[in-house]
């Protein structure tokens, strides 16, 4: 088995925490104004959203990677077949996801909770940091949804990260190369590694999430 | 409550991104090598590109897909360095200007593989009478995936007169040699494979090799630069340098080496400087 395992888990776990946090600070604020705000064309954006959660994530590394080639528009930051493509690419398949999941958290929200901590004296972070409180349950649902979502994709891996040895290969990758190479055995322990680690991640976020249950 | 500005997020991330993209390239710069899924599959880069990477510094992003599909990145400037076994195919994008600075670097050969138990008795024979044989009884794995295997078997049932539309059970994979065997192994069928993956796979097969030898059935690698005049963005220098080591006398050496140690014969022929083998 010539797979060396731990830089491997990794990576895995680098490029798709840091792709789900950003996509956390992006998404739960968007999540939040969706669900607060009332605007022309709002269904709209919430059943493009909710389409989004649904895009298939091949499609977006496709998309992606014709930015990113070097025929692309920004092929000159040579940033194709980087550990940074794919964490642009997961951002992009959890972004929706968490949009989604966070905007139904805070629309189960009080409607007059932000005016209530407002007249109670809080600033305006205070109120944002208050409100993200009550709404933990949704968000931590919106960060195991986004996570389990992208350490487990494998074709926008494939496509933007090229499953380079030592740079950009991730356990989902690996679990294909090593198929490929009919080292079944070394596929089912890289498979059970992924499983593992999925579990992990959701127990300790999932403990969190109820124990905030008074 | 302050609003956050989804385009000032927006921005802050491309601004992140873009950064992290210029500290993230090697020292001495890179090159993405689109090459065949048989060259990555028998192990060869594994030692080449490390070697070159230690003697230049240079970074090699390895993008292993069919023949056509490497040839096509060339093509549209999407890579430096264009690793290939399908002569017909490169000669077209050799003429339209696409590819620069041939080099012929090493030859194997192709086998055609089978079950132990042969169904189709073809074992040993004469090729168009083997591939005839198999054609009637199949199964046939093919690759269909435009990689230089693919292009080679879809050669060999023209020369041997088959009709391809008329093969019995027969599978088309669109993936890689090592794939494509697994599929053939599980399907107790026959199928065209270079030597070079096959001897890789062997310990997890129980297919044998069924017709080999002859002109027809060698396959021939050569390396070309994506033409830096027509793609700005290519990396002349850097490309430029991987070409050299290619065919220079340590990759040569280590080509003709090339599992030796391990299956007690060599996988590929070094070729560099020298005729073409098959007389083209």
């Amino acid at each position: 088995m010539d797979v060396q395992l731990w830089p491997i888990i990794g990576r895995t776990i680098l490029i798709s925490g840091v792709a789900t946090v950003l996509a956390v600070l992006a998404g739960a604020p968007l999540g939040y104004l969706l669900a607060r705000s009332r605007f022309r064309g709002r269904t709209l954006l919430l059943a493009l959203v909710n389409t989004g959660m649904g895009l298939p994530p091949v499609v977006v590394g496709l998309a992606v990677w014709l930015v990113l080639a070097r025929s692309g528009p920004l092929g000159a930051l040579d940033l194709i077949y980087t550990k940074q493509a794919m964490i642009a690419a997961q951002f992009i398949i959890g972004l929706p996801l968490v949009i989604g999941v966070t905007a139904a958290a805070v629309q189960a929200l009080p409607r007059e909770l932000p005016d209530l901590l407002l007249s109670l004296g809080a600033g305006p972070w205070r109120t944002m940091l208050l409100i993200a409180r009550e709404a933990r349950l949704g968000l931590l649902a919106a960060l195991m949804a986004g996570f389990g979502a992208v350490i487990s994709e494998v074709g926008a891996a494939m496509t933007v990260g090229g499953n380079l040895e030592g740079s950009t290969r991730v356990l989902a990758t690996a679990i294909v190369t090593s198929t490929g190479r009919g080292e079944i055995g070394a596929a089912m322990v890289l498979g059970g590694l992924l499983l593992l680690i999925a579990f992990a991640t959701n127990l300790v976020l999932t403990i969190v999430q109820q124990r905030s249950e008074r | 409550m302050r609003r956050v500005r989804p385009r000032h997020l927006g921005l802050a991330l491309l601004v992140v991104i873009a950064a992290c993209g210029r500290a993230g390239a090697g020292r001495g710069g890179s090159i993405i090598l689109a090459t065949t899924t048989s060259t990555q599959d028998s192990g060869l880069l594994d030692s080449l590109v490390p070697a070159f990477t230690a003697a230049t510094g240079i970074e090699v992003k390895v993008i292993a897909v069919g023949s056509g599909a490497a040839l096509e990145l060339g093509r549209r400037g999407d890579a430096d360095v264009v690793l290939s076994h399908a002569p017909q195919a490169e000669r077209e994008y050799v003429a339209s200007g696409d590819l620069v600075e041939r080099r012929l670097v090493m030859h194997n050969d192709f086998l055609v593989v089978g079950p132990a138990a042969d169904p189709a008795q073809a074992k040993s024979r004469a090729l168009r009478d083997g591939l005839a044989r198999i054609a009637r009884t199949g199964p046939f794995i093919s690759r269909a995936d435009g990689s230089g295997t693919d292009k080679k078997e879809m050669a060999l049932w023209k020369e041997a007169g088959v009709d391809t539309a008329r093969i019995a059970k027969r599978e088309r994979t669109g993936q890689g040699m090592g794939a494509t065997l697994q599929v053939a192994e599980q399907r107790r069928g026959y199928t065209l494979t270079d030597r070079a993956t096959y001897l890789a796979l062997k310990p997890q097969l129980t297919l044998v090799p069924i017709l080999s030898g002859g002109p027809e059935l060698m396959n021939v690698y050569h390396v070309y630069v994506v033409n830096p005049a027509r793609h700005g963005r290519v990396h002349e220098r850097e490309a430029r340098a991987f070409v050299d080591f290619l065919v220079g006398a340590r990759a040569q050496e280590m080509i003709g080496a090339f599992g030796r140690a391990r299956f007690g014969e060599s996988l590929f022929t070094a070729d560099a400087g020298k005729a073409d083998p098959t007389g083209n």
